[in-house]
């Protein structure tokens, strides 16, 4: 069966990293054939056409007039550019995975919820805050009721291109409400902060859940949090071996502080495989390893003819 | 600036001040004092959480008063004074400010790692847009030299601020560190925008660095009432006052009123030492200098330090030794559990 053709949009940071990791996995069912910039001195084109990839600064314009067009489109500029372009993949007939927080399409985030989108015209992969801490909100709203949950990214300053820096905004509100459609909290709060010691520290993650006064304590429903929490992380290593709990969740009691909530916090690193930017920059594998994962899928449900009846069909964005 | 003031005051008791507080000012404290503060004289009055706009939160503390119905008192308390709003990008969004000046704020500052000036640019474009006055602030200013804080300080001008403070949230500036930087903030912006300085007390510096920036060129210096701020709290606006009094220099603030609104109105308000933490330069706050720790850390310290049974102060050193930024207050709970495994094994 032929593989299902695919291009980047976007040669940055996270551009970079994702073509590196669809490289890897280039025996699967999808082919990356198109890098598209805007930058003609970008390092992250240069190295695309040095991997044998066709690549342009040409951007947008460039890539939707090649014959044949690609498939699938992964897009790593910012959302503000994304919102753009959305439109114009649809009309080309090509599915977009987003990896900017345009929010366009549904929200995904593989170990949760990837069985549900597959037909979407266009696919968002939230923020890669999100990527790295919905899977433990939904590991603790499957077991108790959260009716708040609040999550604190920090990575290297390094990390961050200019993307990402333009997004700060979009960044928090993408990641709140996915917080909530996907994590399952009542409420959604996310916070960003970009940290420039040298030598760069390795992203941080810091989830807090509010949770049942029950739950806070020792007890069997407590344990039952805790494994919900580790046995995600396992899932979530499957794709980022990098990902780790820092510490044992930590549970507090309902304080009047927190409006009288108990808690959990739960502390996570997220190391990177090193494979554009040094092993620091985990914000980058958290969401391209999620996109490449999604790309697998997509390709093999394409493959299998029952996407191309629903795009045809005009399957929701 | 109205009048023929030399610099101009903005007081932040009802912004930095919410951090000793662990944000749980009331409505009566905000209309008392910015009452006291607008009949003295002062020309711009922030309220918000200490951590700006969204801070209430798990990370931050949450507020006992939503920060809106704060700003809308404190507007319909001030007669001759605007009230400004502080936004960190990342705890809080352009939304918050749109709300912020829905309900009257007037001064947008927005405030960045003193490195990370570009995540700004969207709020300073969307401040202007809201006809609102700019203000920009590089926090831990002491981390980088005064020419590469000068170049940030341009990033934040070319965005649309019209004002970029040296914004010494440790403490840890010391006498020419402080002037220095306001001098090469002076030199790169001050054909295009202000230059203000915003001091801490950590190493009881905070006045004397003050007056050494407006020798320097500095326009803009803020102050609190009874010194009340994250750390070993702020320069006191009632010092400021009468310091720069004593100097010639001109701020059109009442030294007498100042003094009252400062220990007749605010103090009373204020709980005893023995029950709430007031800011004062004991060992912790004074390590948050030395070390060049974040001010509001402080409070947040403390309570880990009680949560896991490690001292406060080990804490801040090792939060100092990993160069942890404004805003990054989980990772001293995660300090303080990795402490606590090191004393069990």
């Amino acid at each position: 069966m032929d593989s299902v053709t695919a291009a980047i949009v976007g040669s940055g940071n996270i551009g970079t990293d994702l073509m590196m990791k669809l490289l890897r996995q280039q025996d699967g069912a999808l082919a990356l054939q198109y890098m598209a910039g805007v930058d003609p001195a970008s390092d992250g084109l240069a190295r695309a056409r040095r991997l044998g990839l066709e690549a342009s600064a040409g951007g947008v314009d460039w890539l939707l007039s090649q014959d044949p067009l690609p498939e699938v489109v992964f897009e790593a500029t910012s959302a503000r550019a994304h919102a753009a372009n959305a439109g114009r993949y649809a009309e080309a007939g090509v599915r977009a995975v987003d990896l900017t927080p345009a929010a366009v399409g549904p929200y995904v985030c593989p170990p949760v919820n990837l069985d549900l989108n597959l037909d979407a015209v266009n696919l968002n992969m939230i923020t890669c805050g999100g990527q790295a801490t919905i899977p433990v909100v939904a590991a603790v709203s499957r077991v108790v009721e959260v009716a708040y949950a609040e999550i604190v990214a920090s990575i290297a300053s390094r990390s961050a291109g200019p993307g990402t820096r333009a997004n700060i905004d979009e960044f928090t509100q993408t990641t709140a409400a996915a917080l909530r459609e996907v994590g399952g909290a009542a409420q959604g709060k996310a916070i960003i902060l970009l940290n420039p010691v040298e030598p760069p520290m390795i992203m941080r993650n810091t989830v807090f859940c509010s949770i049942p006064a029950e739950a806070a304590e020792p007890g069997p429903l407590r344990d039952a949090v805790t494994a919900s929490i580790e046995a995600m992380a396992r899932t979530v290593r499957g794709y980022v071996p990098g990902y780790t709990l820092r510490a044992e969740p930590q549970y507090d009691p309902p304080d009047p502080r927190w409006r009288g909530m108990a808690r959990v916090g739960v502390f996570l690193e997220v190391r990177g495989r090193g494979d554009y930017l040094p092993d620091y920059a985990g914000n980058l594998d958290i969401i391209t390893a999620a996109a490449a994962r999604v790309g697998e899928l997509l390709a093999a449900h394409l493959q299998s003819g029952a996407g191309q009846a629903a795009l045809q069909t005009g399957g929701r964005a | 600036m109205t009048g023929q003031a030399d610099v101009r005051l903005t007081d932040s008791t009802l912004r930095d001040g919410s951090h000793a507080l662990a944000h749980q000012f009331t409505e009566e404290q905000v209309r008392a004092v910015v009452h006291a503060l607008d009949e003295a004289g002062v020309e711009v009055i922030e309220v918000s959480h200490g951590d700006g706009l969204g801070g209430s939160s798990f990370n931050y503390g949450f507020s006992l008063t939503d920060e809106f119905e704060l700003i809308a008192a404190a507007v319909a308390e001030a007669r001759q004074a605007r009230i400004a709003v502080l936004l960190l990008p990342g705890v809080g969004t352009i939304d918050d400010l749109r709300h912020a000046h829905d309900t009257g704020a007037s001064v947008a500052r927005i405030a960045t790692h003193c490195t990370e000036a570009d995540v700004s640019v969207q709020h300073f474009g969307a401040a202007r847009e809201m006809g609102m006055e700019t203000v920009g602030f590089l926090m831990l200013a002491h981390r980088i030299g005064p020419q590469e804080l000068a170049r940030q300080a341009r990033i934040m001008v070319d965005a649309g601020a019209q004002c970029v403070y040296v914004v010494d949230s440790a403490g840890a500036l010391i006498l020419a560190d402080a002037q220095d930087r306001v001098q090469a903030l002076v030199a790169e912006i001050g054909a295009d925008a202000q230059v203000g300085f915003h001091g801490h007390q950590n190493l009881s510096l905070g006045v004397a660095n003050s007056v050494l920036a407006v020798q320097g060129g500095a326009r803009q210096v803020d102050g609190a009432l009874c010194a009340l701020g994250a750390g070993a709290g702020n320069a006191p606006t009632e010092v400021l006052v009468a310091t720069f009094e004593r100097l010639g220099i001109k701020t059109g603030v009442d030294v007498d009123a100042a003094m009252a609104a400062a220990q007749d109105v605010l103090r009373p308000t204020l709980p005893r030492q023995e029950q709430a933490r007031l800011p004062n330069a004991d060992r912790s706050a004074i390590v948050q200098g030395f070390a060049g720790v974040y001010g509001s850390f402080l409070l947040h310290a403390e309570r880990a330090a009680a949560r896991y049974g490690v001292p406060a102060h080990e804490i801040l050193h090792k939060v100092g030794e990993a160069g942890y930024v404004g805003g990054q207050e989980d990772m001293i709970i995660d300090i303080a559990i990795q402490l606590a495994e090191g004393r069990e094994s």
